[in-house]
């Protein structure tokens, strides 16, 4: 599987995205420049965590005008699979390739912790590694991670089956404690946890390397 | 000498004394221009010149064979093998956040960043040690909502974690919080970057954010006591912008990485003035600036406010010639300002430039070597008398559950998560263990190797007996990163006092060098570098003194870190160490009997070292599964902390069940579980270090005796006193 972790200014989740890429792969990912308009051919484009451009404006909005976005929306468009992490999500979302907005945490705090999730979506490219409601920790880092959407768009996302992890404890106060959201054709997933950070022993828990594994299987 | 009216009042304003005013004139042999007075006055301020300490400071241990670097530059620099180095130390942001707690706060993580990355590391882990006053005064919920959000909006952003640190409450902080920020960070031991600048006619070079008025004057404010009107200093705050210092960090890591960089400096406390000063005197040059070229973020602004502001995020270089092209690229790639605003010159002179006028020409040497030095009158601390833990019994009706659960929502005892839930732990993913165990451990990236760090001071056995509390602090970090299985290598220091001018309190200063010095000797722990904060007092009322330590340890193989928390059921818990039950200055003797009294607990550094040798031998060996120190509260509260963090309970039986036993806070003591308790005896005996066994892990209760406590609601105290209280 090839795939590119693309860098803005304020990106700080790049490298260790590219790191459980590597560990989940073998392979090292290409790193793109903000300001590249164009990519290498890639399976997997992934959006890291991080405050790109310090989050001025609003988070994820400045990102989404940059030039390399217009060039992962092209491919997202032809089916390239997409993976946005908390500050990757919030631009997932500012670039509408997901539906919705990440409010402000309804603690008014920024929040470091583990959290439960469900998976509720295991059929996905993202979650095959997954067993059906399978129950996994996995950390939250993020000011900005309380999901909301029209009522309409929610009851589109559930009945589709495109809320793909779930919270078991609600970290930020998100609309049906959705922590994971898909695109409608299933190749762009945001989610707010970052898998990257429960990859290796070290971390004390590998429940989020499976999301590597997963699209690994699913690119071959 | 006859001192007009004017420079009276700018003497007044700049916290300068009037003798040094006339060393001044000596020094240029006329009046001073304003950018000058200026200039000169922030040199030779206490924060920059440490005028009152540097007599103490040179006493203290600065060497050994791990030192690649000790204090004088921006950081001190260990060797950890395989070329590596880590690069550490701490800082004060005291006087800012008290006046403007968030930006104050945010801003001393920015500033200790950048001298971390200016010597060429990248910044792999922050800590912090935070002092705010009782939880009854009016201010401080709102001091530890700003410090805490502003910590965390600084380090979250730039992406380093912050990895541990520690909180204390107490009515002496009540005018003057203290919050100091300890940055690490992870070099090339070959590749270490320092200010002396070298080569006549280089160009300098700034980068960074742009210059505005904000922060001037802010080392000469942070050079006095505050009185009733220390919010009308907001202005000589600093304000952050963590964004700019990610990107600083990537471009200047990025510049360093090539052949470009001869010397480089970060403006920190006075600005433009001390990094262009540090950069001449420690290359024993003169340097010569056009402040037309410094970039500006607001019109007008003359050359004592350019020379002065300590706007953030803003470096000076001093470039190999013929990179300057290579240094631009690299700037004008992270969106940063870039400004060749000087060259360095023959004159030994710092010359500076504004509309084609000379505002400053002086001498540099003068500025650092005739900059004043005190040797400051000083009163010893009157010894307190030991206490008997028999004077002080359980009260009527109490028992030592009951107790525990009373002091363990106590606000020095309680769970810290509100604070640290707001801190961004795993960025990096290299965090082996964060806040909640003794030390917080990380990997270095591509190694099986890694760094143990932690702070730790205790104010209230300083103020009792600074000698006793200098060892202390420097005996706690060692405990500390002993019990995760590291080897204590070095420590950086961040000396809070009050007024120096004031013997006894220059007295509490000396002492906690003496007990310091002492320590770093008897366990081959140098001090690398550090920093000083003085005149932390409102109104005459000095804080408790709080020499923070911050130590560093190194272990071969991550996978061998060793955590507080019980592991299994059914595993013997034992005590290593000697208990003797001292309750002097204990939190015992604080939170039940409302006493702060007696002489703090004695230090023997012998056992200490022998004690923390043992330890990391039973890690190393696999002996022990899990390890926590014995500190502030005592043994009960050591117990429960494990029990907790393991979500497993505890049956003990103990032959003495006095208070001294339970809460007295002797030293160098651990409480270690293991599956084999009498190998364990045995290896403590052939050590020669004291060893009880204590009972057993399992169940979900704290049982003593025929007493006992649910884990869950212990839980539900230690973990809710703090968010009750925030939420007010």
């Amino acid at each position: 599987m090839k795939a590119a972790v693309v860098v803005f200014p304020g990106s700080n989740c790049d490298r260790d995205a590219a790191r459980a890429l590597e560990l989940a792969t073998g392979q090292k990912p290409h790193m793109a420049w903000h300001g590249d308009a164009s990519m290498p051919d890639v399976d997997l484009i992934v959006l890291p965590g991080g405050f790109s451009y310090g989050d001025y404006l609003r988070t994820g909005a400045m990102a989404a005008h940059s030039p390399v976005m217009r060039e992962v929306v092209a491919r997202a468009q032809k089916g390239v699979r997409v993976i946005g992490i908390c500050n990757g999500f919030q631009i997932l979302c500012e670039s509408g390739l997901v539906p919705g907005v990440l409010l402000r945490n309804e603690s008014l705090k920024f929040v470091c912790r583990s959290v439960r999730l469900k998976v509720e979506n295991n059929t996905t490219d993202f979650t095959k590694g997954y067993e059906q409601g399978q129950t996994v920790a996995i950390p939250v880092a993020h000011g900005e991670g309380n999901y909301f959407a029209e009522a309409e768009t929610i009851k589109k996302l559930e009945g589709e089956g495109r809320v793909v992890f779930r919270y078991i404890d609600n970290p930020n106060g998100s609309m049906n404690d959705i922590a994971g959201i898909m695109n409608e054709k299933g190749n762009v997933l945001g989610m707010m946890p970052h898998p990257e950070r429960v990859a290796e022993p070290l971390h004390g828990c590998t429940d989020g390397i499976k999301v590597f594994e997963s699209l690994l299987k699913a690119v071959g | 000498m006859t001192i007009s009216p004017e420079i009276d009042k700018l003497i007044a304003e700049h916290n300068m004394a009037r003798d040094e005013y006339a060393v001044l004139l000596k020094v240029l042999g006329r009046e001073p221009t304003e950018a000058e007075f200026g200039v000169v006055a922030a040199m030779w301020s206490e924060h920059c010149s440490y005028k009152s300490t540097r007599v103490w400071l040179k006493t203290l241990p600065t060497t050994g064979p791990q030192v690649i670097m000790g204090p004088g530059e921006n950081a001190g620099v260990i060797d950890i093998g395989d070329g590596q180095a880590a690069v550490f130390k701490m800082e004060s942001h005291n006087h800012p956040s008290y006046i403007e707690p968030y930006q104050g706060a945010a801003t001393g993580v920015g500033g200790i960043l950048r001298d971390v990355f200016t010597m060429g590391s990248r910044p792999i882990a922050n800590l912090n040690a935070l002092r705010f006053g009782s939880v009854d005064h009016p201010k401080t919920r709102s001091l530890v909502a700003g410090v805490v959000a502003g910590i965390g909006g600084y380090g979250n952003c730039v992406g380093v974690p912050t990895v541990g640190g520690e909180t204390n409450f107490h009515a002496s902080y009540n005018g003057n919080n203290l919050v100091n920020a300890m940055t690490v960070g992870l070099a090339d031991a070959k590749r270490i970057f320092t200010s002396a600048a070298a080569g006549i006619g280089n160009a300098v070079v700034y980068v960074g954010s742009k210059t505005g008025r904000d922060g001037i004057k802010g080392a000469t404010m942070a050079s006095g006591e505050f009185n009733a009107n220390a919010e009308s200093q907001r202005p000589t705050v600093q304000v952050g912008d963590p964004f700019t210092e990610k990107l600083l960090i990537e471009a200047c890591l990025e510049l360093m990485n090539t052949e470009a960089v001869v010397a480089i400096q970060d403006m920190g406390a006075a600005g433009l003035t001390s990094s262009a000063v540090e950069m001449a005197s420690k290359g024993g040059l003169g340097i010569e600036l056009d402040l037309d070229k410094v970039p500006l973020r607001e019109e007008g602004m003359s050359a004592y406010e350019i020379m002065l502001s300590e706007s953030q995020e803003r470096m000076l270089f001093v470039l190999q010639p013929g990179h300057e092209k290579e240094a631009e690229d690299i700037f004008k790639k992270w969106e940063l300002d870039y400004s060749v605003i000087g060259k360095l010159t023959d004159t030994g002179r710092i010359v500076c430039l504004r509309h084609g006028k000379t505002e400053v020409d002086i001498k540099v040497d003068p500025l650092v070597e005739e900059s004043p030095v005190y040797n400051r009158p000083y009163e010893a601390t009157p010894a307190q008398a030991m206490l008997s833990a028999a004077d002080y019994p359980f009260p009527a009706g109490q028992t030592p559950l009951s107790v525990l659960k009373t002091m363990i929502a106590t606000p020095d005892l309680c769970s810290r998560r509100w604070i640290w839930e707001q801190y961004d732990c795993h960025v990096g993913t290299n965090t082996a263990q964060s806040s909640g165990g003794d030390a917080a451990v990380v990997r270095i990236e591509g190694t099986k190797k890694g760094l143990a760090m932690c702070v730790d001071c205790s104010p209230r056995y300083c103020a009792a007996d600074p000698v006793m509390g200098g060892k202390q602090a420097v005996a706690e970090t060692y405990r500390n990163i002993s019990a995760v299985g590291a080897k204590p290598l070095a420590i950086t220091d961040n000396m809070n006092f009050g007024n120096p001018e004031k013997p006894r309190i220059m007295g509490q200063f000396v002492g906690a060098c003496e007990g310091m010095k002492e320590a770093c000797i008897a366990l081959d722990y140098p001090i690398v570098s550090g920093n000083c904060s003085l005149y932390n007092e409102t109104n005459g009322q000095p804080i408790l003194p709080a020499p923070a330590i911050g130590g560093v340890g190194l272990m071969p193989d991550v996978a061998k870190m060793m955590t507080v928390a019980f592991k299994g059921e059914g595993e013997s818990i034992l005590l290593i160490g000697e208990t003797k039950g001292h309750v002097g200055q204990s939190l015992y003797l604080r939170e039940i009997y409302g006493k702060e009294e007696g002489a703090p607990p004695p230090v023997n550094l012998t056992a200490e070292r022998r004690h923390g040798k043992l330890i990391r031998q039973l890690i190393e060996d696999g002996e022990i599964t899990a390890c926590h120190d014995v500190s502030d509260g005592g043994l009960l509260i050591a117990l429960a902390e494990m029990a907790l963090a393991g979500d497993i309970g505890c049956k003990v039986d103990a032959p003495a069940t006095d208070a001294g036993f339970w809460f007295g806070e002797d030293q160098a003591r651990y409480v270690v579980t293991t599956h084999d308790p009498d190998a364990l005896l045995v290896k403590c005996e052939e050590s020669g270090v004291p060893c009880m066994l204590l009972g057993l892990t399992g169940g979900d209760k704290v049982v003593l005796g025929s007493e006992a406590v649910d884990l869950a609601w212990l839980r539900d105290l230690h973990e809710s006193f703090l968010p009750d209280y925030m939420e007010g």
